[in-house]
C-alpha cells in the first residue's frame, strides 16, 4: 500500500466565498459600532458628573455634523445588529411550546423584531416628552 | 430497449476538482461536457463521467436516495449531497464540483474523514440506561413528548455537510463540530439515558460548544433538517448554568 498523501486546502478568505459568511461577518462587525456607541453614552454620563458645562459640551458634540453622522450610522448598524441576532435567536434556545405545539423559528424571530420595534418607538416617544 | 441518446441532446459542463496524490501535483479543475436529462442528479453526472469518459474519477456514493450520507461534496460552493441535487438547476454550467471543504483531500472528490471517525466514540453515542433492567422486566417506556425532545437530532446521517459549512471547524479542527454535538445532544436529552454527566465534560471543554460562534450555516445545509446549531447553543446555556451552579451546594 502506498503512503497516503492528503491535500489540505487553505482557509484564507473563507468568508468572501459565500454570501452567508459575509452576512455573518457583517453581524460580527456591528459589535465595533455598538462598542463605540457605548463609549459615547459613557462619555455623556461622565460629563453629567463633571457639571453643567461639561454636559453641555457633550450635547453640543451630539448636535455637531460629525455627531449626527455617527448617530445615523449607529442607527443603521443597530437595526442590522438587532435583525441579524433575532434571526439566529431560535437556534440558541430550547424548544418553546405554546398550547402543546412547538413555536416555529419564524414566530420567535418575528416576536423578537416586533418587541424591538415597539420598545424603540416607546423610547423615542418618551424621550420626546422629556426633552 | 429504446435508445435514449436522442433524448440526451442537452449538455452541461461539469468542472471537477481533481487530485491525484500519486502524481504529486496540486489539485486542479478538469472540465467534462456531458449530456444530461431533467431527472439526472449530480451523482448521475459523475457516474456518466466515470463510465463513459474517465474511469479514474474517484468519489464516494452508495444509496442514491439521501439516506447513506456518502456523496456529500461542494456543489457550486455549497455543501450538498450529489444524489439530492439536480444537474438541470445548474445547466448549462460550468458547474464546479469539489470535495467537502475543511477536510483533507484523499483523492479527487474523496475526503479523509479520520478526524470525524476518531471523535465519534468520544461522545458516547449510545444509551447507557439510567436504571438497568432485565429484558423480562419489559421495555423502557417513553411518552411522545419525551420522544420529540431528541427525535430530530437522531436523523443525522453523518454526511459531514455541516462540518463543510462550519468555518470554526475549518479554522481549528479540534472543535467537536456541529454533527457530533447534535448527536451528543440526542443522547443527553433521551429520557432513558444516564450518561449525561460524562458527555458534559466534553461539552464544557475548549473543544466542546465554546468553539462555536453561532454562524448557523450548519443548520442551513443539513439535508435531514437536523438543527445542529440549536444543539450546540442549547448546550452553551447548559454549560454556562453548570459553571455557575457548581459553587452552590448540590451543584455540579
Amino acid at each position: 500500500m502506498s503512503a497516503r498523501r492528503t491535500y489540505v486546502r487553505p482557509m484564507e478568505g473563507w468568508w468572501t466565498r459565500n454570501p452567508f459568511f459575509m452576512k455573518y461577518m457583517a453581524r460580527e462587525a456591528t459589535a465595533v459600532i455598538v462598542y463605540l456607541y457605548g463609549l459615547l453614552l459613557t462619555w455623556g454620563i461622565v460629563s453629567l458628573g463633571n457639571g453643567e458645562a461639561a454636559f453641555n459640551g457633550w450635547l453640543a458634540w451630539l448636535k455637531s455634523p460629525l455627531g449626527i453622522v455617527f448617530q445615523l450610522v449607529s442607527l443603521a448598524v443597530f437595526a442590522y445588529h438587532t435583525w441579524s441576532w433575532f434571526v439566529i435567536m431560535p437556534k440558541t434556545m430550547p424548544p418553546v411550546k405554546v398550547g402543546g405545539k412547538r413555536l416555529s423559528n419564524a414566530a420567535i424571530t418575528g416576536t423578537g423584531i416586533a418587541v424591538a420595534i415597539v420598545m424603540s418607538l416607546a423610547a423615542f416617544v418618551l424621550a420626546g416628552r422629556l426633552s | 430497449m429504446p435508445d435514449d441518446t436522442a433524448v440526451r441532446t442537452r449538455t452541461i459542463a461539469i468542472e471537477v476538482l481533481r487530485y491525484q496524490p500519486d502524481e504529486g501535483a496540486e489539485p486542479r479543475f478538469e472540465r467534462f461536457d456531458i449530456p444530461y436529462t431533467d431527472d439526472m442528479s449530480v451523482l448521475q453526472g459523475l457516474q456518466y463521467i466515470k463510465d463513459q469518459v474517465d474511469a479514474s474519477l474517484t468519489y464516494r456514493w452508495s444509496c442514491r436516495m439521501a439516506i447513506c450520507g456518502s456523496c456529500g461534496m461542494m456543489i457550486a460552493g455549497i455543501p450538498k449531497l450529489a444524489c439530492h441535487t439536480f444537474l438541470r438547476d445548474y445547466a448549462p454550467g460550468p458547474l464546479r464540483v469539489e470535495p467537502l471543504n475543511h477536510f483533507p483531500i484523499e483523492r479527487d472528490l474523496v475526503v479523509d474523514m479520520t478526524d470525524f471517525i476518531e471523535k465519534f466514540p468520544t461522545i458516547t453515542p449510545w444509551i447507557e440506561p439510567k436504571e438497568a433492567k432485565k429484558p423480562s422486566e419489559g421495555e423502557y417506556l417513553q411518552t411522545p413528548e419525551q420522544l420529540e425532545r431528541f427525535e430530530q437530532f437522531s436523523h443525522c446521517i453523518n454526511c459531514l455537510l455541516c462540518y463543510a459549512a462550519c468555518p470554526q471547524y475549518g479554522l481549528d479542527d479540534k472543535f467537536l463540530g456541529p454533527g457530533l454535538t447534535a448527536l451528543l445532544h440526542r443522547y443527553n436529552v433521551d429520557s432513558r439515558d444516564g450518561a449525561k454527566d460524562k458527555r458534559m465534560e466534553l461539552v464544557h471543554s475548549e473543544e466542546g460548544v465554546w468553539s462555536c460562534t453561532a454562524v448557523g450555516y450548519c443548520s442551513e445545509v443539513c439535508p435531514k433538517l437536523v438543527d445542529p446549531a440549536n444543539a450546540v447553543n442549547q448546550n452553551k446555556t447548559a454549560s454556562a448554568i453548570s459553571w455557575f451552579t457548581r459553587f452552590l451546594p448540590g451543584g455540579k
